[in-house]
C-alpha cells in the first residue's frame, strides 16, 4: 500500500511547512514515510513542489499518474504538476491566484481560472476552495496551509487518523496559536466534507 | 528540538541534513565547520540551532562550531582539530569543495588523527547552483575514501560510522550527498551519544609539514591506505546484495538516490533482478563487484551525472577478462545531465528488461502557464540599490554579479546581471573588464561574499588603480542560504557575541579612496552616491546597507509591530507602469487595465512610494 502526495504553491506559502507536519504526522501514525522538499534560490517566491510518500515506499520522488492528491495553495501551480495525476486524483486547490512576475514585465499570461478549473478537470477530481478566506476567518492569514491540510484529511485518503495530523500541528506551531490552527483545519475539513 | 532531546531509540521524521548532523553528535563531534551554502546549509544550522537551544537552557554544547569566512577556512580550522585528536566535520555545498580544494588535496597526504568527516553536498540539475560538477571525481582525484547515503537514517548512520572508518584509516572522509538526500524527510531512529572530548592535545609531528621530501614519503602511504580501504569496502555493511525478484543473468549496479528509484522500479515492473547497493563508492569494493560481473550476463550501471561507477566496472571487467554486458551511459540508457527521477529510471528500466511502464497514463497540461521563476522578494533592499543605481549609469554599462539572492537582479525589468562565475567573481571579473573595455563597469557582490572571496580582487583593482565601481549589497546577513551570520553580524553560529568587522573599514584599510556608505531604502541618496562613484575616476567602493526584509519583518513579528502592507490609490493612479515597467516589484500586477498591490506578496518596504510619479501608494487598512 502507498500513498503519494503532492504539495506545491509559491515560495513563502508554507508549503514546505504543510510537508514538514505530514511527514511528521505519518512518523506519529508509525507509517513509514519519506518526503522531498524545495530550498535556497528556489524558494524565493519560485514555484515550489513537495512531495510526501506513505507505505510501502523507497522513493520520495513520484512518479508520473501516481500521485494520489495534490494539494496546492495557488491555482495554477496546481496544473502545472499535473502529470503527476491520474484519473481518479483528488486536486485540491486554493483559488487565490498569485500573478507571477514574468506575466507583469515578461508578457506571459496568466490564464483564466475558468480555463484552469476545466483543464485540472479533465485530468482529475478537482476540489476548490477559498483557503486564503477562511484562514482570515479563522485569525492569520499564514494559516492558508492548515487549512489546505484539513482538506487533504478531509478526503480521507491518508494512511491514519485526521486527529493525529491535527495534534502533530499542535506541537509545531506556538501554544498561543493553538486555536488558531484548530479553527483553519477545522475550516478546511469541513469545505472539503461538503464537496 | 526533538533531534537532541528525544530519547535513544525514538524515531523520529528528520531532513537529510538534520540526520548528518544527529549522526555527528551520536559520533561525539567535538568541532564543526562550514561555509553555507544549498544544498548543505541545514546541516550546519542545525549545530548552530542546538548550540543556541542549550546555552537558552544554561546547558554546554558538546561541540564547537562555526560559520567560517569559507570552505577553505572551514576544512583547514576542522582538520586542526583533528590534529590535535578531536573528531572534526566540514560539510559545505559541491563547488564549496573547489575553493577547499587546495587544502583537501594535501590533508589526503598527511592524514587525520581524530576522525574527519567532510561532506560534499552535490546538486544534479542545478536547484540552487552554479553547475552541477560530480563531486565523486574528488574522491578519485584526492584518494579519499567515500559514502553515500540513500536516506536519512542512512545518512545519520554514514556519518557516525563515518567517523570511524576515518580514523581506522587515519584519513578524512567524504561523505557524499546530493540534494534529493539532503532536502528529502524519513524516519531516523536514535541512538546514544557517544561523549565528545572538548579539548584535544597537538603533539608535534614532522610529517604535518609538508615539505617536498615529506611530501614524496606520504603519496605512498596514501596509496597504501587506499589498498586497505578497499578491503573495508568489500566488508562494508554500506555495501549489500539485495535481490528482487528470483535470480537471473541480470544485475543492477546503483548507488546513492537513485537506488530508491531503482528499488521501485524493479518491484513496479516485477523484475527479476540482483542489485550491487553501494554505499561506500570509493574505493569500489573490488570482490563484490567482481562477483556481480561474473554472476551476470548484463549488467546495468545507475548512477546520476557522470560515469564513474561505470567506467571503474568496465576497466575491471576488461582487466579481468570478464565477459559480460554493461549497459548505462556509455550505451545511452542513462544521461550524464540533470537530476534522476522515478519516470526516467523506471522508463529506462522497462526497455531494457522489455516491460511495459506500469503507471497509469498522464500528461502535462495543455495550457500555457507563465513561468514563475525565483525573484527578489518584495521589499527587498537589493531591488531598490538597483533601481537607483540605474537612474544615473550609462546604457551599457557592465554588471557583473556574484553568487546570493541579488543574482537574481538578472530578471527583468532590473537586468543588471551580466556575468557571473562563481564566488567572488565579480570584482574579478570587473578588473578585467575595466582594461578591455571603455564602458563603465559596476560590479555586484553581498556582504558574506565580500568576506568569502571578495577581498583579494579589491586589493587587485586597488593597486593596478581599475576604473571600476565595486558594489556591497550589505543586507547584514548570508540571505540566499538561510540567514547565517558572517564576520560583519553582531553574533556568530554559536549565538556568542561576535567582532563585528564592517565593509566599509575593510575597503578603507585596502586603500580604496573613494567609498560610499548608503541606505537603498533612500532611493535618492543611493543614485546620488553612484553618481559620485561612477564619476570618481579609480576604484571605488558602495557599500549600499539595509537588512534583508525577511529578517527586518521577522523582528517586527517578534517585537508585536505589524507589518504594514501598501495600496494603489485608484483615484491618482495613472497607469504609468513605473512600479511594473521599471521598479520590478513582483507584489504589483496588473488586472483589467488598473494596477494592484497583492496583500499577500507586500512585504511592506514602502520604496514603492518615493518611486511612484503619482504619488499614488497608500498604506492599506490592515485586518490580519
Amino acid at each position: 500500500m502507498k500513498t503519494s502526495i503532492v504539495l506545491t504553491g509559491v515560495g513563502g506559502q508554507g508549503v514546505i511547512t504543510a510537508t514538514n507536519i505530514l511527514g511528521k504526522a505519518a512518523v506519529n501514525a508509525d507509517v513509514k514515510v519519506y518526503a522531498s522538499e524545495v530550498h535556497g534560490m528556489a524558494q524565493r517566491g519560485g514555484s515550489v513542489y513537495c512531495t510526501v510518500r506513505m507505505g510501502d515506499v523507497s522513493s520520495p520522488l513520484i512518479a508520473s499518474g501516481t500521485a494520489d492528491v495534490i494539494v496546492s495553495t495557488e491555482p495554477i501551480e496546481a496544473l502545472r504538476y499535473i502529470q503527476y495525476a491520474h484519473k481518479k486524483t483528488q486536486v485540491i486547490t486554493d483559488t487565490n491566484p498569485v500573478v507571477p512576475f514574468t506575466v507583469n514585465v515578461g508578457g506571459e499570461k496568466y490564464p483564466s481560472l475558468d480555463d484552469v478549473y476545466k483543464d485540472i478537470s479533465s485530468h482529475a477530481e478537482l476540489i476548490t476552495l477559498d483557503a486564503l478566506q477562511i484562514a482570515k476567518d479563522a485569525g492569520a492569514r499564514i494559516t492558508k496551509n492548515i487549512v489546505l491540510l484539513g482538506g487533504l484529511a478531509a478526503t480521507g485518503l491518508l494512511p491514519f487518523d485526521p486527529d493525529i495530523l491535527l495534534e502533530t500541528i499542535f506541537a509545531n506551531v506556538p501554544p498561543k496559536y493553538k486555536s488558531v490552527n484548530d479553527t483553519a483545519f477545522k475550516g478546511g475539513m469541513d469545505v472539503v466534507k461538503k464537496k | 528540538m526533538e533531534i537532541i532531546e528525544e530519547k535513544p531509540e525514538k524515531t523520529i521524521l528528520l531532513l537529510g541534513n538534520e540526520a548528518i548532523t544527529r549522526g555527528a553528535i551520536e559520533a561525539g563531534v567535538d568541532v564543526a565547520t562550514t561555509y553555507p551554502g544549498t544544498p548543505s546549509s541545514e546541516i550546519a544550522d542545525t549545530f548552530s540551532h542546538i548550540a543556541k537551544y542549550l546555552k537558552k537552557k544554561n546547558k554546554k554544547p558538546s561541540f564547537y562550531f562555526q560559520y567560517s569566512t569559507n570552505e577553505k577556512v572551514a576544512l583547514e580550522v576542522a582538520a586542526a582539530a583533528s590534529f590535535s585528536k578531536l573528531r572534526s566535520l566540514t560539510c559545505m555545498k559541491h563547488v564549496g569543495l573547489n575553493v577547499a580544494s587546495d587544502a583537501f588535496m594535501t590533508y589526503l597526504y598527511v592524514g587525520c588523527k581524530g576522525g574527519h568527516v567532510i561532506i560534499s553536498a552535490d546538486d544534479p540539475s542545478c536547484h540552487s547552483s552554479q553547475n552541477e560538477q560530480d563531486n565523486r571525481y574528488f574522491a578519485l582525484f584526492a584518494s579519499c575514501p567515500m559514502l553515500e547515503p540513500t536516506t536519512p537514517e542512512e545518512a545519520k548512520e554514514m556519518t557516525r560510522i563515518g567517523f570511524d572508518i576515518s580514523e581506522k584509516l587515519k584519513s578524512p572522509l567524504l561523505l557524499r550527498t546530493t540534494t534529493r538526500l539532503n532536502h528529502a524527510r524519513g524516519p531516523v531512529t536514535l541512538k546514544k551519544p557517544r561523549p565528545s572530548k572538548g579539548k584535544g592535545f597537538f603533539e608535534k609531528d614532522p610529517d604535518l609539514v609538508t615539505v617536498p621530501a615529506t611530501a614524496r614519503k606520504k603519496h605512498p602511504e596514501l596509496l597504501e591506505k587506499m589498498e586497505k580501504a578497499a578491503e573495508m569496502s568489500d566488508n562494508s555493511p554500506f555495501n549489500e546484495f539485495i535481490q528482487v525478484g528470483k535470480k537471473s543473468k541480470m544485475g543492477i549496479l546503483t548507488s546513492g538516490v537513485s537506488f530508491n528509484y531503482v528499488k521501485e522500479a524493479a518491484e513496479d515492473l516485477n523484475l527479476d533482478v540482483t542489485i550491487l547497493k553501494l554505499g561506500m563508492t570509493h574505493p569500489i569494493p573490488p570482490k563484490m563487484i567482481k562477483k556481480l560481473l561474473t554472476d551476470c550476463d548484463t549488467v546495468v550501471v545507475v548512477e546520476e551525472l557522470e560515469p564513474i561507477l561505470e567506467n571503474q566496472v568496465h576497466t575491471m571487467a576488461h582487466e579481468q577478462g570478464i565477459d559480460v554486458e554493461i549497459l548505462g551511459k556509455s550505451t545511452n540508457h542513462f544521461s550524464r545531465l540533470y537530476e534522476y527521477t522515478p519516470d526516467i529510471v523506471t522508463k529506462a528500466l522497462a526497455e531494457i528488461f522489455d516491460k511495459k511502464i506500469p503507471f497509469p497514463n498522464s500528461k502535462e497540461s495543455a495550457l500555457t502557464l507563465p513561468s514563475r521563476p525565483p525573484a527578489l522578494c518584495p521589499g527587498c533592499p537589493h531591488r531598490a540599490t538597483y533601481y537607483a543605481l540605474k537612474q544615473v549609469a550609462p546604457k551599457d554599462t557592465v554588471y557583473p554579479t556574484d553568487i546570493g539572492c541579488y543574482t537574481l537582479g538578472k530578471a527583468p525589468p532590473l537586468e543588471v546581471a551580466d556575468l557571473l562565475l562563481c564566488m567572488g567573481s565579480n570584482a574579478g571579473t570587473a578588473c578585467g573588464l575595466s582594461v578591455s573595455t571603455d564602458q563603465k563597469i559596476v560590479s555586484f557582490m553581498g556582504d558574506s561574499t565580500f568576506f568569502h572571496s571578495g577581498i583579494p580582487p579589491i586589493v587587485n583593482a586597488v593597486h593596478h588603480n581599475h576604473d571600476v565601481v565595486i558594489t556591497v549589497l550589505d543586507n547584514r546577513t548570508t540571505a540566499m542560504t538561510g540567514h547565517q551570520p558572517h564576520p560583519g553580524t553582531e553574533t556568530d553560529g554559536m549565538g556568542d557575541p561576535a567582532n563585528v568587522i564592517l565593509v566599509e573599514d575593510v575597503v578603507k584599510g585596502l586603500g580604496v579612496e573613494h567609498v560610499e556608505v548608503v541606505n537603498p531604502n533612500n532611493v535618492k541618496k543611493t543614485s546620488e552616491a553612484f553618481k559620485r562613484a561612477l564619476d570618481f575616476k579609480g576604484t571605488s567602493v558602495v557599500v549600499s546597507k539595509a537588512p534583508c526584509i525577511l529578517l527586518k519583518n521577522r523582528d517586527r513579528r517578534k517585537g508585536g509591530k505589524p507589518v504594514p502592507t501598501f495600496e494603489v490609490d485608484q483615484e491618482k493612479c495613472t497607469q504609468c507602469d513605473t512600479c511594473l515597467n521599471e521598479f520590478g516589484c513582483p507584489a504589483f500586477y496588473k488586472k483589467d487595465g488598473r494596477v494592484y498591490i497583492d496583500e499577500q506578496q507586500c512585504n511592506g518596504c514602502g520604496n514603492c512610494l518615493q518611486i511612484c510619479p503619482e504619488k499614488a501608494i497608500k498604506v492599506r487598512k490592515e485586518e490580519n
